[in-house]
């Protein structure tokens, strides 16, 4: 009998862990739908990478680090800032320039901050932020913490020598670290396979000595599971570990490029949409009657709710102050 | 007073600021079991073990950000640079995360960071590795550069750089490790962002810094034998700059000569003579005079990269144009 409640707990535990995942991929889902309205009402500016079709690598991944963890993105971060726990007001005022954003407006959507949760960064230049995910792992095990570091990039910055030489150090110093490689194909319209001689890219592991895994990246569940086995092996002995997570965006690069444009067809963007992460889940947690269609369009509206209370609140922001502009360049 | 080499003044300064505090630690290549390229870190490893003296591979941009992580999540770095000819490769990593963390964190995220090593021109290293990188780096919002001249501020300027929550750039004069000086003990601070008057005169100001104080300061004993009586003020920090400083001292002599190890184009000099003709313009007597390295790479023959440098002739020369003497 205790057994079998045990057993029980344990699914319910599941299920809820399941449930968040979905929960977390839907306002992913809804936000940046949101976020593209305002892009194209101009009330949003600059670059904006949308993360749509990636929802299961941010959801799933998120889910197995513990609040005192760090985490460390590229500039398509909108999804991870939200898994975190960054209020979606927060980020979305950032989008927008306002005063009340995540990175009080001097930001925006590449550089998405929160301290408070260790959502470290929101970086812009290809590759540069794998050396600080490095080192906030080395600061980590310096401090005899057994905190781990995130760390998301695409498949593009492979490429780059940031990645090889933090794989490298991270490896020698044996530094609490997870490389989570989002290969979703297209260093924007460049296909990796016409810029990489290696296409695997859990195979650079091998030069460094790391362990690496490759993962489903449609599917929140291998993500997490992925995830944990790799935190657990950074938690417990500093060892860090590539993952490569082979995803597909939807959208183009960033709001100002076509959705496929040249470089891809309207129908392989169709074809992956079949494999959509958000359906994949709802309909496996419909399956195992964690939640039926009528829970599932409840938890829809209220993160739709919660999505437009996250537009009203930026739109009704101040824009930062006038004074704004001179502070933080340095600290006392 | 000790007396002290500028190395052994900044071994000082290490080793006080790591006893000082934990989480001070140094990282770069060489620093450890091979006690530094320029012995700057002689006895630390001993000291203070490889957790916090730490060797890396030749792989500049990556232990850069590496610093720059280990700071975001509460350490005190201390990157060390072979030479700062190298520290191109981690431009990315001083320019793009270490100088605007702190802004575009909208406040966040402090970065107290120091980047230092030998920078300027040696003896017939040629081209690669003879070269002065202070403008490029004083040009970015976000970060303080220091370029100390004497043992004693190179020990209280890089003990400032490690108190500061900021990303500090220290330009150690590569032909300067060997100089000796008296070096206070203990608690020697030197506030960035202040000048020093080397040496005091009345007719013409000499504005310099690093070596080029060295070379100043041996064209103001050139000039006293002419009856010339040159001021020398150094900077010791690019950014800030002390403008005041500068100021008074024009006010004083209404010439200026200034001089530097980078190249004219775009150079310090050309922010000193900004400054001046801003701020100064009524107490000038003469169109300000720039001495520099040549506009060339270094050479590597020994009479062209004279040639190429700045020297006490050329600076004693400038002067008497401010003079109007030749």
């Amino acid at each position: 009998m205790a057994t079998a409640t045990a057993q029980s707990a344990k699914d319910q535990t599941q299920s809820e862990l399941h449930r968040h995942m979905l929960r977390d991929m839907l306002l992913i889902r809804r936000f940046e739908e949101k976020a593209a309205e305002a892009y194209a009402l101009g009330k949003i500016g600059g670059f904006c990478h949308l993360y749509i079709g990636q929802e299961a690598v941010a959801a799933g991944s998120l889910a197995a680090l513990r609040p005192d963890d760090y985490v460390i993105c590229s500039y398509r971060e909108h999804g991870q800032a939200l898994g975190r726990g960054v209020p979606p007001g927060a980020v979305m005022a950032e989008l927008f320039g306002k005063a009340t954003g995540c990175s009080k407006g001097k930001g925006g959507s590449m550089h998405l901050f929160d301290a408070g949760r260790r959502f470290l960064g929101g970086h812009g230049i290809v590759g540069g932020h794998i050396p600080l995910a490095a080192g906030i792992a080395f600061a980590l095990k310096y401090k005899s913490g057994d905190q781990v570091c995130l760390c998301y990039f695409g498949e593009a910055a492979v490429n780059i020598g940031a990645f090889h030489e933090a794989l490298n150090m991270a490896s020698v110093w044996k530094l609490p670290v997870i490389f989570l490689c989002e290969n979703n194909r297209y260093g924007m319209g460049t296909a990796f396979e016409r810029v990489a001689a290696v296409t695997d890219v859990v195979e650079h592991a091998c030069s460094y000595d790391i362990a690496a895994e490759m993962v489903d990246g449609m599917n929140a569940l291998t993500v997490y599971e992925a995830t944990r086995r790799a935190v657990e092996r950074a938690r417990k002995g500093g060892h860090p570990t590539l993952l490569e997570v082979r995803t597909y965006r939807y959208m183009g690069h960033s709001m100002s490029d076509p959705l496929h444009g040249v470089y891809r067809t309207k129908d392989e963007v169709e074809e992956q949409r079949k494999r959509d992460p958000i359906t994949q889940l709802a309909d496996k947690l419909k399956e195992e009657g964690v939640l039926d269609q009528g829970a599932l369009d409840s938890m829809d509206a209220e993160i739709r709710a919660e999505v437009d209370a996250a537009v009203q609140f930026a739109d009704e922001s101040p824009d930062p102050e006038a004074g704004e502009l001179a502070t933080d360049v340095l600290a006392d | 007073m000790p007396t002290l080499t500028y190395r052994d003044a900044l071994n000082q300064a290490l080793r006080e600021e790591m006893q000082r505090d934990p989480d001070v630690f140094l990282m770069g290549e060489e620093v450890g079991v091979y006690q530094g390229a320029y012995k700057v870190s002689r006895g630390l490893l001993e000291e203070f073990g490889p957790q916090r003296v730490v060797d890396t591979p030749i792989a500049e941009l990556g232990f850069a950000g590496i610093g720059v992580g280990a700071a975001m999540a509460g350490l005190r770095p201390v990157i060390e640079f072979m030479t700062w000819n190298f520290a191109l490769l981690a431009l990315d990593q001083i320019v793009n995360s270490a100088a605007k963390m702190l802004y575009m964190s909208g406040g966040q995220l402090r970065m107290p960071i120091v980047f230092r090593g030998p920078n300027g021109a040696a003896l017939q290293l040629s081209s690669q590795h003879s070269q002065a990188w202070d403008s490029w780096l004083a040009h970015i919002p976000g970060l303080k550069v220091v370029a100390p001249a004497t043992p004693a501020d190179a020990k209280g300027l890089l003990k400032s750089a490690i108190r500061d929550n900021n990303p500090v750039i220290v330009l150690e004069g590569e032909m300067l490790y060997n100089i000796k000086g008296d070096v206070p003990e203990g608690e020697h601070l030197v506030p960035i962002g202040r000048a020093d008057v080397k040496r005091t005169g009345t007719d013409v100001t000499l504005i310099c810094h690093s070596k080029t104080v060295t070379v100043a300061l041996k064209a103001a004993e050139q000039l006293a034998e002419q009856s010339v009586s040159a001021e020398v003020v150094d900077l010791r920090s690019l950014r800030p700059m002390d403008e005041p400083a500068i100021l008074e001292s024009v006010a004083k002599t209404n010439r200026a000569v200034v001089v530097e190890e980078g190249w004219p184009h775009c150079g310090v000099g050309a922010q000193v003579v900004d400054i001046i003709q801003r701020d100064a313009f009524d107490q000038l007597d003469a169109p300000v005079q720039r001495v520099t390295q040549a506009d060339v790479p270094m050479p590597y023959n020994k009479h062209l990269e004279r040639a190429a440098k700045p020297s006490p002739e050329k600076v004693v020369a400038a002067a008497r144009r401010v003079l109007y003497l030749e």
